[in-house]
């Protein structure tokens, strides 16, 4: 098992190094002149010139490259163009916020899904089998952007239930410790709080887990129905156990290894779809953080973001991979 | 594996849990929604408490986030927002103009060369900090922005509105600042600059506190302090800024609310229904496609930015033929203005008649536009030689973003190349990326025609008509490269010239010249609207985007 960690985490070095070269390259390859777009057309000559020596961009493609590298590896990460604070500094509420919206959205699909496919299956073609893929079906190709301001339109303009945008009230802010806001208002106590921030993630993780519960509910169904036609459960009802011993016990702890690879791969997806999500409920995450840096043409964080991003990624993947081994010791860790 | 059975079971009871917890709690979130915008939406007719006491609390809702709050090392418009509320600066826009008053200086003298400015400050003022406010921090300040090698000059800082208004490194408008005493600063230029009160009163040149700068270096621009009315408390970058009550602002009875938040919600809509639902009291950039909704809501009120803002078609004279003043006057008469304001613009827009807005003072009302007239455009194409149209298909490059001055480009090049199609013209439109399409505009080598625009950064003239059609301004803002002698020395000497009834005639010249060379198609000055709470009052929308809220209050 160590041994096979140990190869994994390996694997990964050539796996960063790679997607630095094609992030850089990718940065690189936008045309146009960076210092113009950056600063402007209201801008002088002589700042383009300053911010195009201080991007390093008249220097070798390649020299630039290895710059990009040494300053990476010493852990910095470059400095925002746009505000003038170094990327390290301002990056970490922004993960924070993604990654409380993340995990919340993985929960909601997580469960929903698991237990929509648990039941499809159970109850194969009864209408609930059918309502639920079809909603699965419709979930899946649902536009988050669409989604998203349809919640809006329902559950907070017309009924007034949910809050639509942000992450607290803002008349009775939140005091960040960790920047999770959950955890914050659990540390502080102040449940009124946490309702409220649990409120405010209800409608956002609803559009972002939409589509990763679609996905795990229809995986689990057809894992479901094939481990239910195996000899072993046939025994098992056999034995006179209860239906729901049956689905739950016996036959989710099979099912379950291919939805855990579906669950990690959807939680990486899903730190793309944060990008619309956090548009539309003005979420301050690195989705945000991403999308307003190629507005405003702030390469090093765009470049930064795509690269963390693609870090949680492959660390995700790897981490589903070890988990997946652990699960099942058929697994050949060679 | 027994763990994860139980981890199945956790999942079904907790989604029991929640699918139950659902129907519970409606009247709970209910309550709590009421309670947390009490001041907003409910309070008046739920509880005769909170009716008392007004709300004295604005949330305000925006596009985008601000880059830094030192207002000296920014361009963006959303930046320059909050440095208005933090910092005064000597003098000011009047509310809802581009006039300039008085503010932190009282009163000022010029001398009869042009040459020497001498400003009274305004005694007894303190920066947030408690520090004072006088001559020598405002000398303070204009080194700062001045001196390459300042120590105040951190690493990545740009003073590019210093540097744009009163000449880059080398070539200063400014020669030396001085303090004569503590309530009198005196600054003296190299050569006259007309447009220098209406320069210093922009937010960009905001008084900064001395002591703040020298202690809190680089992190200046992350906690700002000015003297303004409202002092800055905190900033959750891409979510929100905090600000509050200056108890001690010079100015008498201001600011009238206690608290403003400044939210960042980047999509439209999403803005709106935050807007709808009570989240928020105010919002900027409304699309005019809502505009029929919010007209429908009595508890909404619109708010029109004056237009300050010029949208058009630029000619490139690279190109043949449009270096022949007969096509470009020909094109001018086959543009249907009103039926593009009517279909992509809500009816919030005027046909542009000149490279400037009507509310910008030096405005020519006389100069008559190019009616729209297909036989006259034809007659003209014919007279340059081109009876049958033009045998080139035509590069028309249409903007691939919207901005405030054109929300999309590319359905108003549509419409124009219908119109143009009927004289003959046959174009092609290409929307290359943003970076790229400012490049090839700059260059000149790809576009025949061009559409762009500029929104005012101050309420001079000379920051539309030089800025963009003088012939200093090529290679830069002055894509059509359209270079014009006569224009070129009145605008020169509209600069130097100190007497601004002397300076409006020019500028008035100066649009007779340029319509009759027509190196434009100038397309709309666009109204950005605004929507608020209809109890709220005291706002006055600003021509140039940043508005000072001081004034607002609930009634």
């Amino acid at each position: 098992m160590n041994s096979y960690l140990l190869k994994r985490v390996m694997v990964l070095i050539p796996v960063l190094i790679g997607m630095t070269i094609i992030v850089f390259s990718i940065i690189h390859a936008i045309p146009g002149d960076p210092a113009e777009t950056i600063l402007g057309q209201k801008a002088t000559e002589q700042s383009k010139q300053a911010l195009r020596e201080q991007l390093g961009l008249d220097e070798p493609w390649l020299n630039q490259y290895f710059n990009y590298m040494g300053d990476l590896l010493q852990g910095d990460l470059g400095t925002s163009i746009r505000t003038k604070t170094p990327i390290v500094k301002e990056i970490l509420p922004y993960l924070a916020a993604t990654l409380e919206l993340t995990a919340a959205s993985m929960l909601f699909a997580t469960i929903v899904g698991v237990n929509a496919g648990i039941l499809s299956a159970w109850r194969q073609n009864s209408w609930f089998d059918y309502t639920a893929m079809v909603i699965a079906l419709i979930g899946v190709s649902m536009p988050i952007f669409w989604l998203g301001l349809m919640e809006q339109l329902i559950f907070s303009l017309k009924l007034d239930w949910l809050p639509s945008i942000g992450r607290m009230d803002q008349r009775n802010p939140v005091e960040s410790i960790t920047n999770l806001y959950v955890i914050d208002t659990i540390l502080a106590g102040n449940w009124s709080q946490l309702w409220t921030v649990t409120k405010h993630l209800i409608l956002p993780s609803i559009a972002l887990g939409t589509i990763p519960m679609a996905i795990i509910a229809r995986m689990t169904r057809s894992s479901m129905l094939e481990v239910m036609n195996s000899d072993y459960i046939r025994t098992a009802k056999a034995k006179g156990l209860s239906q729901f011993l049956v689905v739950y016990k016996h036959a989710l702890k099979n099912a379950l290894i291919p939805v855990l690879t579906v669950i990690g791969l959807q939680t990486g997806a899903l730190l793309g779809g944060a990008v619309l999500t956090e548009t539309i409920f003005a979420w301050p995450g690195v989705g945000r953080y991403i999308f307003e840096a190629i507005s405003s043409r702030d390469y090093p964080v765009i470049q930064t973001g795509i690269l963390i991003i693609a870090f949680i990624f492959v660390f995700i993947n790897l981490l589903v991979d070890l988990m997946y081994a652990a699960i099942d010791p058929r697994i050949n860790y060679k | 594996m027994m763990k994860w059975s139980r981890l199945a079971l956790v999942l079904t009871l907790s989604a029991s849990f929640a699918l139950s917890g659902c129907g519970g709690n409606n009247n709970a979130s209910t309550e709590g929604n009421t309670g947390g915008n009490a001041a907003a939406t409910k309070a008046p007719e739920s509880s005769p408490d909170a009716a008392a006491t007004a709300q004295d609390t604005l949330i305000l809702g925006r596009g985008g986030d601000s880059a830094s709050l030192d207002p000296a090392i920014v361009t963006d418009g959303e930046s320059l927002k909050i440095a208005h509320q933090v910092f005064d600066s000597l003098l000011e826009y009047k509310p809802g103009t581009s006039e300039v008053q008085a503010s932190l200086a009282d009163s000022w003298e010029v001398s009869a060369d042009g040459l020497i400015y001498t400003f009274k400050l305004h005694p007894g003022v303190k920066f947030h900090d408690g520090t004072d406010f006088n001559a020598e921090a405002v000398v303070f300040n204009f080194t700062r922005w001045s001196d390459p090698a300042s120590a105040f000059k951190f690493e990545g800082d740009s003073f590019d509105y210093y540097d744009s208004m009163f000449g880059p490194e080398g070539s200063r408008a400014i020669k030396e600042v001085k303090a004569v005493d503590p309530t009198t600063v005196q600054f003296t230029l190299n050569q006259p600059q007309s447009p220098f009160l209406q320069n210093i009163a922009m937010t960009s040149f905001g008084i900064a506190s001395p002591t703040a700068i020298q202690e809190k270096k680089e992190n200046f621009k992350n906690e700002p302090v000015g003297t303004g009315p409202f002092v800055f408390k905190e900033w959750k970058h891409n979510d929100s800024i905090t600000l509050d009550k200056n108890p001690n602002y010079w100015k008498e009875g201001l600011p009238k609310l206690n608290k403003v938040i400044v939210r960042s919600i980047p999509d439209n809509s999403a803005r709106f229904n935050a807007l709808q639902s009570g989240e928020i009291d105010l919002m900027e950039d409304l699309s005019p496609d809502d505009l029929s909704t919010l007209e429908g809501n009595t508890e909404l009120q619109k708010i029109e930015r004056p237009p300050f803002n010029v949208a058009y078609l630029g000619f490139n004279f690279k190109k043949k033929p449009f270096d022949n003043v007969k096509v470009r006057q020909a094109l001018n008469h086959a543009v249907n203005k009103q039926a593009i304001i009517d279909a992509f613009f809500a009816g919030q827009a005027t046909a542009a008649v000149n490279p400037m807005p009507p509310s910008l003072w030096g405005y020519n009302d006389s100069v008559q536009d190019y009616e729209y007239d297909l036989d006259k455009a034809k007659a003209l194409l014919a007279e340059a030689g081109y009876p049958d149209g033009l045998p080139d298909t035509v590069t028309l490059y249409a903007m691939p973003v919207s901005r405030p001055y054109m929300p999309d480009g590319k359905k108003v090049a549509e419409a124009i190349q219908a119109d143009w199609e009927k004289i003959g013209v046959k174009t092609v439109i290409e929307s290359p990326e943003w970076a790229t399409y400012l490049d090839d505009t700059k260059a000149g080598e790809k576009d025949d025609i061009f559409m762009l625009g500029w929104t005012g950064d101050n309420g001079d003239p000379d920051n539309f008509i030089y800025t963009l059609l003088d012939k200093d301004a090529i290679p830069g803002n002055n894509r059509a490269f359209y270079a014009n002698e006569e224009l070129h020395t009145i605008l020169v000497n509209a600069q130097k010239e100190t007497d601004q009834t002397k300076r409006s005639d020019l500028y008035k010249k100066a649009q007779e010249i340029i319509k009759a060379d027509a190196p434009w198609i100038p397309l709309v000055h666009t109204t950005p609207l605004l929507a608020g709470k209809a109890n709220l009052k005291g706002f006055v929308p600003g021509p140039t985007g940043t508005e000072y809220y001081s004034e607002i209050y609930f009634e």
